[in-house]
């Protein structure tokens, strides 16, 4: 078998994009209370990403803000290695908006529960929504996501990557095996 | 890159990686304490121990509310109010602690050395909150903090340190983060205040305080810690500030965008004018702000996990 596959080219992954941009706001009615939150670190690049999209079509500026997940994981007192804290900068309230996270592969669902943890406690959002661009199945906790780029069936032993030019000078998504 | 160690006892063993990634991760900590909701659930279930054996306000008010941002429980005990009044020798008081099974404990000893013997009899992470004229770690981590946030960067820069070297635990922990982050330190203070062999510490040393801050970017002025000057070191605190405070007159000799900070508590009219204090060079506000996130650094690196 292939050890590694590329399943979504720069061209696929700016396509899902301005898809996922217009059903964001077809689902809700326009930009008004909008604001997108991006994880760190794919997450936060994607949601550059869409802010420019959806600014473009509304024509006004939608808020857009970083989350770090880290000190609200659920394997902190469990695991040896501390990961590196990186800044979380939400620099707007979140009473009463309609928040977008924005992650890049939607995998076993910890992160996104992490994130709501955190992102409440700047304010009760209106809705939280979530947008990825990979959405590769395996969830442990009952989490789905409102916009997909792209359903992936993966195997628990496999590696999906979403490689931004931003962070790693090309746009792909690739799949691995681990063995 | 982890913080390898169990315990925070002295910048002397810290490597320049371990200062930086404390410094980095304390960046990123800074945003908590701005939020609406101060606190984040990282360090639920742990407890913190504050055992202060000296008199503090600034650092164990820092510590507790560090603990407490990240969740954890915090005990603080004082040496006045506790069983060391009755006689409890430290080692006694440390072994009934641990027997509690805390996380983490906190320690200012006037003994140098007194976190290191906890260090090596316990087997909870022991941070150094001061001891003796030794080392005061968290102290120098919240400058380096501050000099990087105003300064962008701590290699190059010229700082002096001006006041009692000899018994400044303060001065101490800077000499070591400072020269080892690539900063030229300048140490100037009454001849009975400059340590004989100073300067082998990697610091130049002089005893007029014009020649120290001339040029300098970072100008740290040390509290006249009358408490542990037993034996006359000057003649009269009017005398000191006379040949050793900062004022309006001397600071035009640093750069100009220098910073002036102040471990606190300040001696107003003593070691610096009321003028500099709050004035627009003073960063000594910043320093506590960011001793906070210092604080909730260290303690978020080295509690938690098994190995």
């Amino acid at each position: 078998m292939e050890q590694k596959k590329v399943v979504m080219d720069a061209e696929g992954i700016n396509r899902s994009l301005t898809r996922i941009a217009s059903e964001i706001l077809e689902k809700n009615k326009g930009g008004e209370e909008l604001v997108l939150v991006g994880i760190r670190t794919g997450g936060v690049f994607l949601a550059e990403r869409l802010k420019r999209k959806i600014s473009g079509i509304e024509g006004k500026d939608i808020p857009f803000g970083i989350l770090d997940i880290t000190l609200y994981r659920d394997d902190l007192s469990t695991s040896h290695r501390k990961p590196r804290l990186g800044k979380t900068d939400i620099p707007f309230s979140l009473e009463g908006r309609k928040v977008v996270l924005v992650d890049d592969v939607l995998f076993t669902g910890r992160t996104i529960r992490a994130a709501m943890d955190a992102l409440i406690d700047f304010g009760r959002p209106k809705s939280i929504q979530l947008a990825v661009l990979i959405d590769r199945g395996h969830r442990e906790l009952p989490i789905r996501a409102d916009f997909v780029g792209k359903n992936l069936p993966s195997s628990l032993w496999q590696a999906v990557s979403v490689n931004l030019t931003e962070k790693d000078g090309k746009d792909e998504v690739v799949i691995e095996n681990n063995i | 890159m982890k913080l390898s160690r169990k315990d925070i006892l002295g910048i002397k063993e810290l490597s320049v990686e371990e200062i930086t990634l404390i410094l980095d991760t304390a960046d990123s900590f800074l945003e908590v304490s701005t939020r609406e909701i101060k606190k984040v659930p990282t360090l639920r279930g742990k407890s913190v121990i504050n055992l202060f054996y000296e008199a503090s306000t600034r650092t164990r008010t820092s510590f507790e509310i560090a603990a407490k941002r990240l969740s954890a429980d915090t005990i603080n005990i004082s040496a006045s109010t506790s069983s060391v009044v009755k006689g409890e020798t430290l080692i006694d008081t440390a072994k009934n602690i641990e027997a509690m099974n805390p996380d983490l404990i906190v320690i200012r000893h006037s003994a140098a050395g007194a976190p290191h013997m906890l260090a090596s009899l316990l087997r909870q992470s022991i941070i150094n909150a001061g001891d003796g004229a030794h080392e005061h770690p968290t102290q120098a981590l919240l400058d380096m903090m501050t000099i990087r946030s105003r300064k962008g960067r701590i290699a190059g820069l010229k700082a002096a340190i001006i006041g009692d070297i000899a018994h400044s635990r303060v001065a101490r922990s800077n000499i070591h983060g400072l020269t080892k982050m690539g900063a030229h330190v300048v140490v100037s203070g009454p001849a009975t205040m400059l340590p004989r062999e100073i300067e082998t510490l990697g610091v130049t040393a002089c005893t007029r305080i014009d020649e120290a801050i001339k040029d300098a970017d970072i100008i740290m002025m040390l509290r006249i810690q009358t408490e542990r000057e037993k034996q006359n070191v000057f003649p009269s605190l009017r005398e000191y500030a006379q040949y050793f405070s900062l004022n309006r007159k001397n600071i035009a000799l640093a750069r100009e965008d220098c910073i002036v900070m102040h471990p606190g508590p300040m001696n107003r009219g003593v070691e610096i004018s009321p003028e500099i204090a709050d004035g627009p060079h003073s960063v000594i506000l910043d320093q506590v702000t960011n001793g906070v996130a210092v604080r909730m650094a260290l303690l978020y690196l080295l509690t938690g996990g098994n190995s």
